[in-house]
């Protein structure tokens, strides 16, 4: 799949090419978005948060736009093996990028709901930092595993998502104990509960995109297996 | 909308194959050039398998050994066992007659006889079998209801069948190589002289014979193989590349030279 040659049909290399492309230009808007909406709520600044808010627009019509390159490629190209799978994979792709772009905007408008609130002094939650770290790496390292169609870090990312699991169960057992403490702090910690699980869903929908990854090179579909087996599977010598 | 892929997986994994034609270790020359390499294919009955590859690969030599049309060609021999229910018809005591009205044959051009549309499916019939008068009428309404034709000229059966279109002269001729009821039909791209009605009157026709009829299809057109074929064939040099269930190979082939002929990569 890597070392594919090119197609008889120039303009198709370049269709498929562009779409590529145009799926990292998502990610990349994307990865900022998320970035941006953590920053934001660590810092407590609240342009920032409504600028991530308003961005999410872009985020939306790029994914109608790439599902439609999509459907012309199929429908004048008619793509088999590899490059169907590659079409395939893409509008799924897409439709992940596009939730993680509604969970930075969550993030944004939790965070907003927060500072808008009260003065009321919540412990700095550096956890949310990390975890988020953790969210926004999965991400990256997925988009350069797409990139590169490289099966090995795709499996990797898949065992990944159970840290960010493991963070954000962490997580809400610190929290549950503030509220226990303080039932004053029920409101807002509920709120970090939700961005704390709009990260928790980042790592999803990344491990699904890496999903889509082995899908595209090996052609197994590696959705709702156990792990061991999607390492069996993705690391296997064939194909 | 749900495709009906239950009928296609039904029919290709079920275990209800059988092998109508095998080749074995099979070689075959033109001359001293050899044209096709140790091929190795199980045919199955009542199964549409497509052959696909680039020009000059072999796929319609592959297919016209199958009815032994091959002979026609001067200077030509084979090595290996070509067997048909299991019987070998590469023998000297082949009946050629009886073997091609087993295994009936359609060109890529329309080759109606200068004859009546009804004497066009009654001539091959009469080779083979004596029909009292009413039973070869039931017999060429049968053939071309089969071939779906039989609307458009059950009140023209004594003109010419040359005065057909195109596709409905392609038709003509299923219903003349099927009307001696043979095991295999072989199809030697049907349609690349058609437009694209009559093309997919033609597909739709291939779906609904091989309840009753092996067909073989060559054909340059992948999406064709693609949507008539329970298994596909894809040949290269000579050789045969990879065979496999249609929807394996077009979705997730096993070797690269067919992969990056299906995806247009080649050359």
């Amino acid at each position: 799949m890597a070392t594919m040659t090119e197609h008889v049909s120039k303009r198709f290399d370049s269709e498929l090419e562009s779409l590529r492309s145009r799926v990292m230009q998502m990610g990349g808007l994307v990865e900022t978005q998320i970035t941006r909406a953590i920053e934001a709520f660590v810092a407590g600044d609240m342009d920032r948060m409504e600028q991530v808010i308003g961005d999410d627009d872009q985020v939306n019509s790029l994914e109608v736009s790439i599902d439609d390159d999509c459907a012309h490629i199929i429908a004048r190209r008619q793509p088999t093996a590899g490059d169907l799978r590659m079409v395939m994979a893409v509008s799924k792709i897409v439709t992940d990028l596009e939730r993680i772009g509604d969970e930075a905007a969550k993030i944004a408008r939790m965070a907003r709901e927060i500072y808008k609130r009260d003065r009321l002094q919540m412990p700095r939650l550096t956890e949310i930092r990390t975890v988020g770290d953790i969210g926004v790496n999965m991400l990256r390292d997925v988009l350069d595993a797409f990139v590169r169609l490289d099966v090995t870090n795709a499996t990797r990312i898949i065992r990944e998502d159970m840290a960010v699991d493991d963070h954000f169960r962490g997580i809400l057992r610190q929290l549950i104990t503030y509220m226990m403490e303080d039932p004053r702090t029920i409101s807002t910690a509920l709120d970090i509960i939700f961005i704390a699980k709009a990260i928790e869903r980042i790592g999803d929908h990344a491990k699904n995109i890496a999903e889509d990854v082995i899908y595209i090179v090996k052609g197994t579909d590696v959705r709702h297996i156990a792990i061991e087996q999607v390492e069996r599977h993705a690391l296997s010598g064939d194909a | 909308m749900k495709i009906d892929k239950e009928s296609i997986m039904q029919s290709t994994t079920g275990t209800d194959l059988e092998t109508q034609i095998a080749f074995r270790n099979f070689n075959f020359y033109y001359g001293k050039y050899k044209a096709l390499r140790n091929i190795n294919l199980d045919i199955y009955k009542r199964r549409v398998t497509a052959f696909i590859g680039p020009s000059g690969c072999g796929k319609s030599t592959l297919l016209r050994t199958i009815n032994r049309m091959y002979e026609l060609y001067p200077d030509q021999h084979s090595e290996g066992e070509l067997l048909l229910d299991g019987v070998d018809i590469l023998g000297k005591g082949t009946d050629l007659n009886a073997l091609r009205a087993r295994i009936g044959m359609v060109f890529q051009k329309p080759t109606p006889f200068p004859m009546s549309i009804y004497d066009n499916i009654a001539f091959g019939v009469k080779l083979h079998e004596r029909l009292s008068r009413v039973d070869m009428d039931d017999r060429v309404e049968w053939s071309l209801r089969k071939a779906a034709l039989w609307n458009e000229v059950a009140d023209k059966l004594n003109q010419s069948g040359m005065s057909l279109s195109g596709g409905q002269q392609q038709r003509l001729c299923i219903a003349r190589g099927i009307a001696v009821k043979p095991q295999v039909l072989l199809l030697d791209e049907p349609t690349s002289a058609l437009d694209p009605i009559s093309t997919m009157r033609i597909e739709e026709l291939v779906s609904e014979l091989k309840d009753e009829f092996t067909i073989v299809i060559v054909t340059h057109n992948m999406q064709q193989a693609a949507r008539v074929s329970d298994f596909t064939a894809y040949m290269y040099l000579g050789e045969l590349v990879e065979v496999g269930r249609t929807d394996d190979v077009f979705i997730k082939p096993t070797d690269k030279r067919t992969e990056d002929y299906i995806t247009g990569r080649f050359g």
